[in-house]
This record gives structure tokens, sequence and C-alpha cells, in this order.
């Protein structure tokens, strides 16, 4: 219990005291999982609308794609982007291996289905005839999708947290693909399992501590803004 | 005058219209025609294909064979359905509000047709107001109860200005009240504005009580189109009659005109209706079978001091299904439907007598001749 009450003792100091190793890797955290997340909504967002709002051949296997990706184990991600961005992989050629784009590109494989996952469930639950009626106050095809993915909102916003929350709280991918170097690649969840395994639990848990607080507070702006629209 | 010549060119023209899903043809349609300040109204049992023809016709699906021309224009691409969306307007059985103010779903579709800012004031103010909505312009639409949600997606639909408005059952969703205050404020902005109105139903007294002319779609096709007098008087066959049948066709001539009644005299009887009329004019007076009550002359609420209350003898008592219809003569054939519950009840028999009761403003008036 005293270990626990040191480890949030320590945390906070940290924190007020703005120690530069620390607010170097939680700025690291926030850069590397906030770019990832922006990418997967840039791509996330019209590939769930175009699962959820339109009919094509194979639309259903795609869906089933994008759902199984939704639960995509973040170390076997790391394993298959390590192996990609390996010296002699495919890729290898990029030299990007243990650096934070490493990392950017095996956080967006986990979240990209996420926010596409739940932008097909918010457009699917519209109602299909709204589109008709959007239709016929004189939208063109692109004003419809602006309109319902308006409509849609409050589930979008729960697609951000959702993509956001799971890469910033992931450590296998990154651990694997950016190895954890002090100064260049070390974030918050990877900084936690080696203070950790040096048994350093105070420093761990002063980590822990900065990374709920980092969390805690992306989704309080998000939650603000989701519920401001709502209540509005 | 030549009727030709005064006959205008209409401003929706469809020719061939069919689709067909899974192997089922559901909606085949050789002909139809919209005219402008026309009310023409598509009446229909469920599933007849009446939301289809609409949505074909304001482009909102695309027939698989046929053309649907506005002012001699085929609509045949993307492009010019866009165009066309522009132009018209459509309110659906759901209110179909975006989740935002009453104010924003007034002014959306006419941003889109980027019409100039004081001018998307001054409609969406001027059609609120000729709802009495506008004091909900602030509201939330989700909070809005489903009366005031119909009002405001008919004064979105008219603040378009709309050069022709279709209508998908857009009162069957509302409650009784509800559904009659806006009819009767629906009907006179009809009659100020003249708009070009198309409306599908499956309600025969929405036809009644606006149509110009109408047409009785069955199993994907027009079984007869005509004036209202026409379709109620003389349904082409029986099964259009079975439908479409829904009262007393009765021939008269107006008397008197006061207070708001007009008196049609029907035989040796006065009928008392609503509906304004010139003295003089021979008229053709529709009394729903369903909207005449009946009582035996002993009954104490058989009122003589009602209006539009006939006494007579019933001639004849015929079941239909799970009711009865019974026919009395009052000096002309008036018959009226009940249920067996309540003819057993009364203890009514043939030859008995009775007095038939029905309100004046349920008598629709369907034509002139």
């Amino acid at each position: 219990m005293g270990m626990i009450w040191e480890g949030i003792k320590q945390g906070f100091l940290l924190l007020i005291h703005g120690d530069p190793q620390v607010l170097q890797i939680a700025l690291l955290s926030l850069l590397v999982s906030a770019s990832a997340t922006v990418f997967s909504l840039c791509v996330g967002i019209p590939l769930g609308c175009m699962l959820g709002l339109s009919r094509f051949p194979g639309r259903r296997f795609v869906a089933s794609l994008v759902n199984t990706g939704m639960g995509l184990p973040p170390v076997v991600v790391g394993l298959v982007v390590s192996m990609f961005l390996w010296r002699n992989g495919p890729l290898g050629i990029l030299h990007i291996m243990y650096t934070p784009a490493a990392m950017v590109i095996a956080q967006f494989i986990i979240s990209m289905p996420i926010v596409a996952g739940f932008t097909m469930a918010a457009t699917q639950q519209l109602d299909p005839k709204l589109r008709l009626q959007i239709l016929a106050l004189g939208a063109s095809r692109l004003q419809l999708v602006w309109i319902l993915l308006k409509e849609a909102r409050l589930p979008l916003l729960a697609a951000i947290m959702a993509g956001f929350g799971a890469v910033i709280s992931e450590v296998g991918a990154s651990m694997m693909v950016g190895g954890n170097i002090f100064g260049q690649t070390r974030v918050l969840t990877t900084a936690i399992v080696g203070e950790n395994s040096k048994g350093d639990f105070a420093y761990a848990l002063a980590l822990s501590f900065i990374l709920l607080v980092l969390v805690y507070l992306v989704n309080f702006v998000l939650t603000m803004i989701q519920q401001r629209t709502k209540m509005r | 005058m030549n009727q030709l010549q005064t006959f205008p060119a209409p401003i929706v023209e469809a020719r061939d219209l069919t689709i067909i899903y899974s192997g089922q043809k559901v909606l085949d349609i050789p002909s139809i025609n919209v005219y402008p300040n026309e009310v023409l109204c598509v009446i229909g049992p469920n599933g007849s294909g009446k939301t289809t023809l609409l949505l074909c016709l304001a482009r909102l699906i695309k027939p698989q064979t046929g053309v649907v021309a506005y002012w001699g224009v085929p609509v045949l691409d993307g492009k010019r359905a866009l165009q066309l969306h522009r132009k018209l307007a459509v309110v659906f059985q759901e209110s179909l509000l975006l989740n935002s103010s009453v104010w924003d779903n007034l002014v959306v579709g006419l941003k889109l047709r980027k019409v100039r800012a004081e001018e998307i004031k001054m409609r969406a103010e001027k059609w609120l107001e000729r709802f009495g909505i506008l004091t909900l312009a602030k509201r939330q639409a989700r909070t809005l109860s489903s009366g005031e949600a119909k009002r405001t997606s008919l004064a979105r639909a008219f603040a378009l200005q709309p050069e022709i408005l279709y209508l998908d059952e857009p009162f069957t969703a509302l409650d009784g009240p509800t559904r009659q205050a806006l009819l009767e404020d629906f009907k006179s902005v009809l009659r100020e504005t003249r708009m070009t109105t198309f409306i599908v139903t499956h309600d025969r007294n929405e036809a009644l009580a606006l149509a110009d002319r109408v047409a009785v779609i069955m199993k994907g096709s027009i079984a007869q189109i005509g004036t209202p007098a026409e379709i109620f008087s003389s349904p082409a066959d029986e099964e259009i009659a079975s439908f479409v049948e829904a009262g007393n066709i009765l021939h008269g001539v107006v008397s008197t005109h006061s207070g708001g009644l007009t008196s049609v005299k029907v035989g040796d009887q006065q009928i008392e209706t609503s509906s304004v009329l010139p003295v003089g004019a021979k008229v053709i007076l529709l009394l729903p079978y369903d909207d005449i009550i009946i009582f035996p002359q002993s009954s104490e609420k058989a009122n003589p001091s009602a209006r539009n209350h006939f006494l007579g003898e019933i001639v004849r008592i015929f079941p239909v299904g799970s009711q009865v219809r019974v026919t009395i003569n009052c000096g002309f054939n008036l018959t009226a439907l009940m249920t067996r519950k309540s003819l057993e009840e009364m203890g009514l028999k043939e030859g008995g007598r009775v007095v038939a009761m029905i309100k004046s403003v349920n008598i629709h008036v369907i034509g002139r001749h």
C-alpha cells in the first residue's frame, strides 16, 4: 500500500516539477498515438462510410475483415511490421525500424480498423430513408455523406476515443518496432515495462499515473465536444 | 373554348416505368402525367407500389425501364437528377428531421440550393409562422412531438418553394385530432399556394379532402385515374370498387348557404355540409358508410334536433366480414356500416324504423355537374 502511495506521490511530483525526461517521454507518446489516430481517421472514416452506406460485391467480406481487425493483437501487428521494416525486409530500404515513424505505422494498423468499424456501425444505424430525404433536399453525393456524418457525430466521436485509447495504451507493437530507446522511441507504456523489469516500481507507478492523466485529459476534451453537441 | 387548348402542358411526364424486384414486377406504369397547380392523389392498398412510383417520379430511385421527364426534358443522369432535386420537395411518412434545431432543419435545403442568406431567413420565418411553429425555432428537432415534427417537415418543404411537392403518406403516423388539425392547415396552404402536389396515401378520406384528380394503383399498375367523382361514384371494376367503396353517393342541388353550413337538397331531404358552395350548384356528395350512425327510432340517442338526421326504414341487412351493412330508405337509400354486436344490441331488423345521423364535416363534395 505504501508503495502505491509513494508511486502516486512521485508521479505527482514529476508532473509538477516538469522533469524533462518524463516530459519528453509523455510528449512522444502523445505525438505518436495522436498521429496514428489522425491517419486512422483519414482512412477509417471513408472506409467505414463506404461499408456502412453503399452496397458492392464483397462488402460483407470486407466488413468481416474490419470487424476482426478491431481485435487485432498488438504483438502480432508488431511482429508483422518488424518483419516488413527489418533491414532485409521488403520495406527495409526505408530505414525506419526503431524510429517513431515505425511506431506510427504499427499503431495505425491497430486503430484504423477500430475507427472504420465504429464508423460503419454509426452510419448503418441511421434511418435509410434519411438518405432519400437529404437527397431530396438537394444534396450532391458528397454533401449527402457530409450531412450523414454530422448526423452520426456522437458515435463518430466514440470512434475517435476508441481508436486513440487503443494505441495510447498499447505496448507490444511499440516495444517491438520502436525498441524502447531512451530519448528516441521510449514512450510511456514501454518505459513502464522497462522500469517494472528493473524493479523500480515507484517510477513505473509514477509513469502509469501520468499515462492515466494523459488518457483522461484527451478523453475529457472529446467527451466535452460529444456531450455539448448532444445537449445543445 | 376548345378544351384541348386550355389543358396545360404537364410538369411531369412518365412513360413505361417498370421496376422489378427479384423477378416480380412491383411497378408497371405505361403513362402518368402531373399538371401544373393540380393535386394528384395516388391511392391504393399497402404494397401496391405507390411509394415506389413516387420515388421514381422524384428520381430518388431509377426505374429499370422508362423515362421521367420534367417540362419535356428527360431526367437521364445523376447530374440532371441533382438539378431536379433542387426544384422539388419531398415529405415522407416519417418526419426525417436532422438532429439539430428546427431552424437548422428549415434552412439546410435552402443552403444546398444556394439561396441568399436574407432570402433564407425570410422564407424560414414565413413558413414556420404559417405552420404555427415559429416559437419552436430554437428547439431541438428530436424533442418535438410527432405533430410538431410533421409541421416542421412540411414547413421545410414549402420553404423550398418547390415547383412540385411530393408527399408520401404525410399524415398517416399522426393521431386523430393532431391529424385533423394539420390536414385543415395543409388544405388551406394548398389552396393559397396552388402548389402542384403529388400525394400518395392509403386513406381515401385524405384523397377526398385534397385531390383534384385521383389515381387508384393496384399491384403496381394504375387501375383507374380521374376526378374524385369519377373514381368514387363509378369505379372501373369490382376490385377498385371494393377498395374505394367509401360511401353513399348522392346527387343534389345547393339550396341555401349560411353560417358556414351549406344546405343541399337531395330528394325531399336537406343535407347540411360544411363545404362552401354557391347556391344553385348541382353537386355530388359522398357520405362515408362508417360515418353514418343508426339508432332505433325509439332510442333516446336518436336526437331529432341533430343536423343531418333522417328517418327511415331498414330495407336490407347484409353481412360483410365481421361487420354488417345496413341500408335504410329515407327518401333515398343510405347505407351504414356497423359491427354485428351493435346491430344485435339495438335489435335492428329489416322493416324496423330507425334514425340515421351524420355530422356535416363528414360529408364530402366530390364533384359538380
